[in-house]
């Protein structure tokens, strides 16, 4: 099957001033939409030509998941913010952060933490662990929590295509901007079975 | 590589001249002067210092625009230098020069890897750039080469593949083997073939940077351009010399 470029839920300029509308021209509309064109050029003639894509997240290797991973990590990292996000989660989502985590605030250091020191191209994750327990994991390149039968509720890009137009070095900067944009209503709804 | 052994070298005569420098030490009693040559060292946090660029930020343009490298020797080079002496500092380590370490850098820890591979691959990478490249290799390095890769059109066709298809960050590099040979290789993140890591080891000769820092802000995504430009800014009699070096 051929896998489709998802639209962006937003506008590019949506993010602003935390994420500038060039970034994502090119974050969504040349990095994204490359990995998709690759992975469907990849794919025909090979075990995985009708597979899905979380199939082959969680099978493929090479090139294959390299591209299929970051086409999925990708289209779940734009449904991870919001131009209206922000804030903090509420509910049962809250609660369970506050629990694992001590307080939102110490959960927001150890995601920050993830995502800052991870070193080269990937990205940070908050998930739910095979117990059903939260918990905060680094993913090098194309990496996915799937493979280890985590469930992904969140995710920060720290490839420095993510922030390096806006941001430069300075990734922290960029981490804590994305703060901003997180929708944990969104997050909230990847917590239920 | 004696070149870096000589930075060092230069480095720790700057900083036993600094240290002898320092009025706080000259001004205190013999008794004290230990303890205060330890402060004033920790200040200067280690050994190892961010060298000058060999020409000036805009020299590689229109190739390698000022603004990259402004911020690549002097915010990501330095981040790796200070990273390193902080990861060092009080170990066994302090006193080893990087090409020791990374022999058997599988038994030290990541961030001696990360950022002595950091520091060691940016020195190399700004020393083998300049602002005159003739476009290509000549006398003993150009025969090698078409020995090698039959012409040096199918060595740079080689390089560059080996830089474009590095998934993520890394680098790509032009080494000789242990047998003298010359090979096209890559490695990820700041690893490089000095250490017991690599795929393939040796010691490289040409490394282009292939970190999207190295070129994201003028080239964005189309990490192809920055590589085919990459060839237009290479330092070829640097590259001969450090042939000549390892075949020593």
């Amino acid at each position: 099957m051929t896998h489709q470029l998802p639209e962006l839920p937003y506008g590019k300029e949506a993010l602003e001033p935390h994420i500038s509308a060039k970034t994502l021209e090119f974050h969504y509309g040349k990095h994204h939409k490359t990995y998709v064109d690759k992975l469907n050029g990849l794919i025909p003639g090979t075990e995985f030509e009708d597979a899905t894509l979380e199939e082959i997240v969680t099978k493929a290797e090479g090139g294959i998941f390299n591209n299929g991973a970051q086409v999925w990590n990708h289209t779940f990292f734009w449904e991870s913010l919001s131009p209206n996000g922000g804030g903090k989660p509420e509910g049962e989502l809250l609660e369970a952060i506050e629990k694992k985590f001590g307080s939102f605030e110490k959960f927001k250091e150890a995601f920050a933490k993830a995502a800052t020191t991870l070193f080269g191209s990937g990205w940070a994750w908050l998930v739910l662990n095979q117990e059903g327990e939260l918990d905060i994991v680094k993913e090098s390149n194309a990496g996915n929590p799937l493979r280890s039968g985590k469930k992904p509720l969140l995710t920060c890009d720290v490839w420095e295509h993510a922030y390096y137009l806006d941001y430069q070095n300075r990734r922290p900067d960029y981490v804590d901007s994305f703060w901003k944009l997180v929708d944990w209503k969104k997050v909230a709804t990847r917590m239920q079975p | 590589m004696k070149r870096l052994k000589n930075f060092t070298l230069i480095a720790v005569i700057a900083l036993v001249g600094f240290v002898a420098c320092q009025p706080a030490v000259q001004e205190n009693e013999t008794n004290d002067n230990e303890k205060k040559e330890r402060v004033t060292m920790k200040d200067l946090k280690g050994p190892h210092a961010l060298g000058d660029l060999p020409y000036s930020h805009d020299a590689l343009e229109p190739y390698i625009d000022k603004q990259t490298m402004e911020i690549h020797h002097g915010k990501h080079h330095q981040a790796y230098v200070n990273n390193l002496n902080n990861a060092i500092e009080g170990t066994d380590l302090a006193d080893k020069n990087l090409e020791e370490i990374f022999k058997n850098m599988s038994q030290h820890p990541t961030a001696v890897r990360n950022n002595g591979g950091g520091h060691w691959n940016h020195t190399l990478f700004w020393e083998i750039m300049g602002p005159n490249g003739e476009g290509k290799p000549s006398g003993d390095l150009l025969q090698a080469i078409e020995n090698r890769f039959t012409s040096f059109e199918s060595f740079k066709e080689e390089f560059e593949k080996a830089a474009l298809t590095r998934f993520g960050s890394g680098w790509a590099w032009l080494i000789v083997d242990d047998n003298g040979e010359l090979q096209v290789t890559s490695t990820p993140n700041q690893d490089n073939p000095l250490m017991d890591v690599a795929d393939m080891e040796g010691m490289p000769i040409l490394g282009i940077d292939v970190w999207e820092h190295a070129y994201y802000l003028k080239y964005q995504n189309k990490r192809p351009e920055y590589v085919a430009n990459f060839w237009n800014v290479i330092n070829w009699d640097a590259v001969a010399n450090n042939y000549e070096k390892v075949r020593k």
